[in-house]
């Protein structure tokens, strides 16, 4: 029930997202939205949407930060934000209802929507702003990691990925299991330093946040040789009757 | 934290409520003068289940699917909700039984001491759990403090002893209740007061940069917000009081607190009788007010990690 | 499935999304994606990229993905509607097809017998311009053309007429070689998806990206280094670049030699007809210097490489200069120093010359080699071909502004002096080009050519090769209402869609009868100085009491603002409702290595009373009785609407708007036979057409015979013959000539220094036009706008997905500017220009040139349009820059100029100068906004919901 599964579960599903290649373009967020609206759980309901205050539900968001660094060029951020399936995941234990659960598989934390009560405190238990309520039906929402794709017989198997991963065209999402350390996934978290959110609130996320590589800006990098004047005698084009020979 | 009236409303009568039934029932076990009075135990443990019935009637407007409420208490091995909940209704039984099986009747023996026993129990139960909802979450630090629970139970008791001095206006030998319900509040306020100096002062749990797993690369700030609009996260959680206006609560709070101490040291002093009545009765009222407005600043004040992603502080 | 599922709460995870898929192309922006669109119980269950479709791979942007709530807005029109109250004022009848085509026709076929210049057709973001142009021709209009004039028609103009290729969706960066890729100006651009996912395999690879834009966001957030440079000087620092290069000796001077003009003659005879152009010799053929017979020769010189430098005497007497030594020399100019070009830039002296090193060393230390043999056009044998792996791409940063042609030629003068064209990692060619440079077809419209009830002999649009090109009348002046092609414009490509309005209310050069109008939200975003544009459209003659522009028809899908000032509506469809053609007679969606096409197929059938435009535009050519839209007999020749002339229109014989399953058998690709069923071949296929281009034939393509054969054969050039890289711009002398005095066809003596300093066969710089004198104090913020990535121009604001993300704009402030006006984040100011002033809410950013202020593009909307509530936060917070954007330049000399490069015309949205003041609070509460009286709704419109809860199809065991 609403208690987090005893053991560990057997897999640990998530993704890994890079913010060295998100250029903040909202593909993930609206794929996910249509994905979403018509998959197993209710519609994702939009309130108000061509009113002055429009504001639906939403499983996926991108913010855009900016990153001062001491030295250097100042650098934009850009960071997409869903569940990130904790393995602590007090937004489950919270829950009165027993409608939040973390399946014992797989981890992916999931809402069942006709026994939530709506009373938002799942919202509250989670640090990461990963749950809206419905403005509509009524019910907590929540990122599925596709769970209707990732297992859905009735499509091809290399199409059984999160729909925000197969949309990306930058590349900057990646579906696997976290548990697994020679996955894909694992691996990239292992190679670029993945870094968890909020690690001192011991939610002890899944998903994992790849940083921005080191930029190769200014004269951090090791400068190539400084160009030469190749006849500094001969004049500007000095040079061409060597290069032509003569 | 948005600061919900279905919520305020629910926690500051219901624990009006409980600290009323816990007084109650707690005199009746113990044979404390103020249980003598049989009609007047009555009429307090009907205002206790009045206030505790409104109180949990006001919070299911809280949920958006009241109609699935009964689910609430089918997870307290994990949900303190759950608990609370149960506790709740648990309590409801031994409080009436109580008023039906106790002085109003006349009746004595083990089972009047039993669910006084209980409802002791189910009171202080109850209230804790309400308590520990907002105290077991994390990402809200003015929520996740040692105080919280103690400060609930302190101000349940509080705003619920004045009322019980109301009740027991008449009856001479109750009358130092009022100098009881008095120390209530000045413990219960003293806790107050240093838990906003706590919150004042402790540093936050997580800041944008631990958020977003940039601390290595600088100072990190918001640049643009995920959508133009306020959504259910800003608007639940993103809620911010200014400092000032915050300031200005507290001591409203305190102002009212401090008055319906006042009030209960003369109603004390007055030893019984329509004059205790007489300053009992608005102690009781202020007493209310105060923790209105302290639960109101309890949920405005609270600030959620999440609003660091819209470039607030948490 | 897990083991432990067993434990796992069941969910159905195996319902089919859909019960029947349907594949079509993307139309929520012009990149055109390959989309499978899934429908469940006939309603739109979810749309997906095409992971077999070569432009996007399977991916789909924002925008894709709300393609549902693009056909659930209820801002779609449903009906036509005339006009029965004052334009402007959004009173107006529904009216039958029946009706609404018979005033039109009416209309246009008494103009066509009058004089067909009346109708002035203009297209805005529409892919049917293949249609759309050879109907104005067949009108017999020369006043045609769709929106480049106002988007980028200076990097069209640049790269066709210097590499016969250009950025503007004609080429694309070697993704998989080069190693370092240069970014200029770029937010998001036509190709969405591919740049995108372009940048991502450069990460993988480790490629460095350098992307110079003033602001950093997007593809510039995860450049490995942002040159934050100052709008308007990006010209200064390439052509430093350039410098630095040249004297360091890194260039490709084989390359030049060969493939280019750079070795041509230039004949240096100051104040005669010929100065500034190549010597040739009798045969027309372009003279080369022989070092070793110290003779000219015809280009090319196959055994030696010509004299790069020096001076010559023809035996004619003539005193000539290879073309080199004249671009050499002008880049030795002080102007272009590092030092010289860091303040006007913002980009400091050492960071240019570490650049210029950087390149250096990605293009010449190790580059990728190819082991394929291949031959030239000239029959030399090449055993390998060498990579160049610098590779750039450019886009509205450096074309909009007054100095956006020079500029994106100096990115070509820099590519083309590293040889790094065409090569692998370099900036590749995308089918069907190259073309000759520039390419042949010249535009019709001479006085001479319109007639009556005639068709124009050619289409309206085409590249002009010298004065005697131009359409002007007797007496010189404009023979189009855009002006386009004559002296204001003579490179003016793709017309001048920005200056119709302006010009038809003034009758200058004449007056029109009817301006027709199709997908272009004119009375706002698309148009500067929107607020005057609307007082024009609704100006009337006093003393006959029309309106100046007399009639006005107008297509669109949705009640945008351009809607209510129109006196016809004719409504559309949606992309899913229809058929469309991505050919390669208009925007191609080729990559460098394939040819492609594609179709749209209708997914849905539209449930109110509109029709495709152009089976409407076909339908009113046929009731005009156009020559190519009847048949012998005067029956409509396309009586199948718009699918019916895809198949079966053939341009030139075997040669139709599909390239791909031509012949009876549908084997034939490129020319070919009609094929009856063509459309269902391109179903089977996905929507779309691909065809490989041969291995032998994806480099060097200007000049690689097994391409040009094939090009040829695929009907994409007339003939087999190799394309000269003009690293010299002769065809700019020849203007610049004209102004110097010489020949009969003779500019304005206004416009006469203008195009002396513009028509520069050398590279240039010289100062955007709004740079007055004294605009750094009055005026020192450059103002910029950028395109969202999730919304498409005005479009998307009745997108109820899309809408969410992007409902209002800020003005983004760099620290400085916010330190010394003292803002903080939310406060609300006066942005100001010499035109007007708006109200802004501003944002401040660190990642910002400290000198520039900018605002995401047309989110801010006229209050009322699109169906949405008075109140929506586009109308009330949201703000337009282009209410501060003068389409003239202050008068001078008697004369106010369009605010437009002086080469091709095109709109210099960029070169807009404010400054920003702090509003007091009274002012942020109380301050109007431009045209801020609310729109009525319009008839016909579904009410807009007041919630959604769309789930496409039922839901399986839900209510
Ligand atoms: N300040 C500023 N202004 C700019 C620019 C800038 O950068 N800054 N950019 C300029 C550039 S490059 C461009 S291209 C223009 C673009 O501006 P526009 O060409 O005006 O583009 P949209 O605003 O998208 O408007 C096109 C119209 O097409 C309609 N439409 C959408 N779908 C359909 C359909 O299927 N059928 C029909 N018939 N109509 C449809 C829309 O409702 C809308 O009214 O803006 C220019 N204006
Ligand atoms: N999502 C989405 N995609 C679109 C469109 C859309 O509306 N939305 N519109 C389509 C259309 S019509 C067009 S024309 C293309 C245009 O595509 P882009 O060329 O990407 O258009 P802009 O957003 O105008 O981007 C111009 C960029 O140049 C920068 N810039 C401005 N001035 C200068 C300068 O002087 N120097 C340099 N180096 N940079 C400068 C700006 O900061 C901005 O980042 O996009 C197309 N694609
Ligand atoms: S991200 Fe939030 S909602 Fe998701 S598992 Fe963690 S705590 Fe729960
Ligand atoms: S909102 Fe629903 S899922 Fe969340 S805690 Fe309440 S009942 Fe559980
Ligand atoms: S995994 Fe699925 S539900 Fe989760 S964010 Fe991605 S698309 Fe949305
Ligand atoms: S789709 Fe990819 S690049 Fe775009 S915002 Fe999402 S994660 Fe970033
Ligand atoms: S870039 Fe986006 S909107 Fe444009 S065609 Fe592709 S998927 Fe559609
Ligand atoms: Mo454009």
């Amino acid at each position: 029930m609403t208690s987090l599964p005893k053991r560990p579960p057997e897999k640990a599903l998530g993704l890994v997202i890079d913010l060295d290649t998100c250029v903040g373009c909202q593909a993930c967020v609206v794929n996910c939205k249509e994905w979403n609206t018509g998959g197993y759980p209710a519609p994702l309901s939009d309130l108000d949407p061509y009113g002055a205050n429009p504001a639906g539900a939403w499983l996926n968001r991108v913010h855009a930060f900016e990153v001062e660094p001491e030295e250097g060029q100042p650098q934009v951020v850009h960071f997409p934000k869903s569940c990130l399936h904790c393995a602590d995941a007090a937004c489950v234990t919270v829950c009165p209802t027993g409608a939040s659960y973390k399946r014992e598989s797989d981890g992916i934390v999931l809402v069942d929507e006709d026994r939530c009560m709506g009373c938002g405190l799942c919202a509250w238990a989670c640090p990461y702003g990963a749950r809206e309520m419905d403005p509509v039906v009524g019910v907590m929402k929540k990122c599925t990691l596709c769970v209707d794709r990732i297992y859905n017989e009735a499509i091809p198997e290399e199409e059984r990925q999160p729909a925000c991963v197969r949309t990306c065209p930058a590349s900057a999402r990646h579906f696997g299991d976290l548990a697994d350390p020679d996955s894909e996934v694992s691996r990239l978290v292992a190679e670029r330093g993945g870094r968890d959110l909020m690690p001192e609130l011991g939610y002890h996320p899944t998903n994992k946040y790849l940083p921005p590589r080191p930029r190769r800006e200014g004269c951090q990098s090791a400068a190539p040789k400084a160009l030469e004047p190749a006849s500094p005698e001969g004049g500007f084009l000095g040079w061409l009757d060597r290069v032509l020979g003569g | 934290m948005h600061p919900a009236p279905s919520v305020i409303a629910f926690t500051a009568l219901s624990g009006a409520g409980y600290g009323l039934l816990f007084l109650l029932s707690l005199g009746y076990l113990l044979q404390l003068p103020w249980s003598a009075d049989a009609w007047a135990f009555g009429i307090g443990l009907a205002v206790a289940l009045g206030f505790i019935t409104v109180g949990l009637l006001a919070s299911t407007r809280h949920l958006r699917r009241p109609e699935r409420a009964w689910r609430a208490v089918t997870q307290w091995r994990s949900s303190w909700l759950s608990r609370e909940g149960v506790f709740a209704l648990a309590t409801f039984p031994p409080a009436a039984g109580l008023l039906l099986t106790g002085p109003l009747l006349g009746m004595q023996g083990w089972l009047p001491l039993l669910c006084a026993l209980l409802s002791v129990i189910g009171a202080a139960a109850t209230v804790l759990a309400t308590a520990m909802i907002y105290a077991s979450l994390k990402p809200i630090r003015q929520w996740h403090h040692p105080k919280v629970p103690p400060l609930y139970l302190l101000l349940a008791l509080a705003s619920g002893a004045p009322l019980l001095s109301c009740l027991l206006a008449f009856e001479p030998e109750a009358a130092p209740l009022a100098f009881v319900a008095a120390g209530l509040l000045l413990v219960a306020w003293v806790m107050k007061q240093s838990y906003w100096r706590d919150i004042d002062r402790s540093a936050p749990l997580a800041t944008l940069a631990s958020a977003t797993g940039l601390q290595r690369k600088g100072d990190v700030t918001l640049l643009e917000p995920p959508h133009t609009q306020d959504n259910y996260l800003t608007e639940e959680m993103g809620y911010r009081v200014a400092r000032k206006h915050s300031g200005k609560l507290r001591l409203l709070a305190l102002g009212f607190a401090l008055a319906a101490l006042v009030c209960l040291v003369f109603a004390g002093l007055s030893g019984g009788g329509w004059t205790q009545l007489f300053f009992s009765l608005p102690a009781a009222l202020l007493a209310l007010v105060a923790v209105g407005i302290e639960r109101w600043l309890f949920f405005a004040e609270a600030t959620h990690t999440v609003s660091l992603y819209y470039g607030k502080a948490a | 499935m897990p083991d432990g599922a067993a434990k796992d709460r069941a969910i159905a995870l195996s319902v089919p999304p859909s019960d029947e898929v349907k594949t079509s192309t993307c139309y929520m922006c012009a990149c055109r994606c390959g989309i499978r669109v899934h429908l469940k119980d006939g309603q739109l269950r979810y749309i997906e990229g095409n992971p077999d479709h070569p432009v996007n791979k399977g991916v789909l942007c924002a925008k894709g993905s709300a393609g549902i709530m693009n056909q659930l807005s209820p801002a779609k029109l449903q009906k036509p509607l005339k006009r029965v109250g004052e334009r402007g004022s959004g009173d107006f009848v529904e009216i039958e097809w029946d009706e609404a085509l018979q005033i039109a026709t009416d209309r246009l076929a008494k103009i066509r017998a009058e004089d067909p210049r009346k109708l002035a057709f203009f297209t805005g973001r529409d892919q049917s311009q293949g249609l759309t142009g050879w109907w104005a021709s067949q009108f017999g209009t020369p006043n045609h053309a769709a929106h480049g004039g106002f988007c980028s028609v200076n990097m069209a103009a640049a790269g066709l007429y210097t590499l016969g290729g250009a950025f503007w969706e004609f080429g694309e960066p070697d993704w998989e070689a080069t190693k370092l890729f240069l970014l200029f100006g770029v937010a998001e651009d036509h190709d969405s998806n591919p740049i995108k996912m372009g940048l991502a395999k450069l990460k993988e690879r480790g490629a460095k990206i350098v992307s110079f834009n003033p602001v950093r966001g997007g593809y510039s957030a995860i450049a490995d280094e942002w040159i934050g440079i100052t709008p308007g000087s990006d010209g200064l620092v390439i052509l430093s670049l350039c410098r630095e290069l040249l004297r360091a000796g890194k260039i490709d001077v084989d390359f030049l030699a060969a493939f280019s003009n750079a070795a041509h003659l230039v004949i240096e005879a100051p104040g005669t007809a010929d100065d500034g152009l190549i010597a040739r010799d009798s045969e027309g053929r372009p003279l080369v210097w022989d070092r070793q017979a110290e003779a000219a020769r015809p280009f090319p010189l196959t055994h030696a490489i010509p004299a790069m430098k020096g001076r010559f005497t023809l035996d004619d007497g003539r005193v000539v200069v290879p073309a080199f030594e004249l671009v050499a020399r002008r880049l030795d100019e002080v102007a272009y120093t590092p030092e010289a070009v860091a303040e006007r830039s913002g980009v400091p002296a050492a960071t240019i010359r570490r650049l210029a090193a950087e390149i250096a060393e990605a293009a010449f230390d190790a580059p990728p080699v190819i082991d394929r043999p291949w031959t030239d056009a000239w029959g030399r044998q090449h055993a390998q071909i060498v990579g160049r792996p610098v590779s750039a791409h450019a886009m509205r940063g450096i074309s909009a502004h007054s100095n956006g042609f020079h500029t994106c030629r100096a990115i070509h003068i820099l590519q083309l002096l590293l040889g790094a064209v065409d090569r692998p990692g370099a900036w590749r060619y995308k089918p069907p080009f190259p073309r000759p440079a520039p390419p042949g077809q010249k535009p019709a419209g001479k006085p001479d050519q319109v007639r009556p009830n005639t068709p124009l002999p050619g289409p309206p649009l085409g590249f002009v090769t010298g004065p005697e090109d131009l359409l002007l009348d007797e007496k010189g002046q404009a023979q189009r209402i855009d002006k386009a092609y004559s002296w204001e414009a003579p490179l003016a490509a793709h017309g001048l869609m920005h200056l119709v309005i302006t010009n038809a209310w003034k009758g200058d050069p004449y007056r029109i009868d009817t301006l027709f109008l199709y997908m272009a939200n004119m009375a706002w975003n698309s148009s500067m100085n929107s607020g005057e544009v609307l007082e024009m459209l609704t100006d009337k003659d006093p003393e006959s009491d029309h309106y100046k522009i007399p009639f006005i028809i107008y297509a669109d899908a949705f009640a945008s603002e351009t809607v209510y000032y129109a006196d016809l509506i004719l409504p559309d469809t949606t992309y899913l409702e229809r058929w469309d053609c991505i050919s390669l007679l208009d925007r191609p969606i080729c990559d460098a290595e394939g040819a492609a096409d594609a179709i749209r197929q209708p997914v849905l059938t539209p449930d109110r009373d509109v029709r495709p435009f152009q089976t409407v535009l076909l339908d009113l050519g046929a009731r005009l009785g156009l020559p190519g839209l009847v048949t012998e007999t005067g029956e409509p020749r396309y009586p199948g609407g718009y699918a019916d002339y895809m198949v079966n229109h053939e341009r030139k014989p075997g040669v139709g708007p599909l390239a791909g399953f031509r012949g009876e058998d549908g084997q034939a690709r490129g020319r070919g036979a009609v094929n009856a069923n063509q459309l269902q071949a391109y179903i089977d296929n996905g929507c779309f057409w691909r065809e490989e281009i041969p291995e032998e034939a994806r480099h060097h393509r200007f000049a690689n015979q097994a391409y040009l054969d094939w090009a040829a054969e695929m009907a994409f050039i007339d003939r087999p013959a190799p394309i000269l890289l003009q690293l010299y711009g002769e065809v700019l002398q020849r203007f610049r000539l004209a102004a110097e005095g010489q020949g009969a066809i003779q500019p304005p003596d206004a416009l006469r220094s203008r195009i002396e300093t513009a028509f520069d066969p050398l590279p240039l710089w010289y100062p955007p036009f709004e740079d007055e004198s004294n605009v750094e104090a009055d005026y020192p913020l450059h103002g910029i706008t950028q395109r969202p990535m999730a919304m498409y121009h005005s479009w998307h604001t009745q997108n109820a997905w899309l809408r969410q993300i992007h409902a209002s704009n800020r003005l983004y402030v760099p620290k400085a500017v916010a330190e010394s006006e003292d803002l903080q984040d939310d406060d609300w100011v006066w942005a100001e220009s010499r035109h007007g002033r708006i109200k802004a809410q501003v944002r401040i950013q660190r990642a910002l040139n400290a000198k520039t202020v900018w605002t995401w593009n047309a989110i801010g909307k006229r209050s009322g349009a699109w169906n949405l509530d008075q109140q929506a936060p586009e109308a009330t917070r949201g703000f337009l820059l282009n209410h501060l954007i003068d389409e003239l330049l202050p008068e001078k000399g008697g004369y106010r100029f369009a605010n437009s490069d002086p080469v091709t015309g095109q709109a210099a949205w960029y070169d807009l100068r404010l400054k920003v003041t702090k509003m007091t609070d009274t002012e942020a509460e109380t301050a109007a906004k431009p045209l801020e009286a609310a729109l009525p709704s319009l008839p016909g419109l579904a009410p807009a919901p007041d919630r959604l809860t769309y789930s496409g199809g039922k839901k399986e065991g839900k209510a």
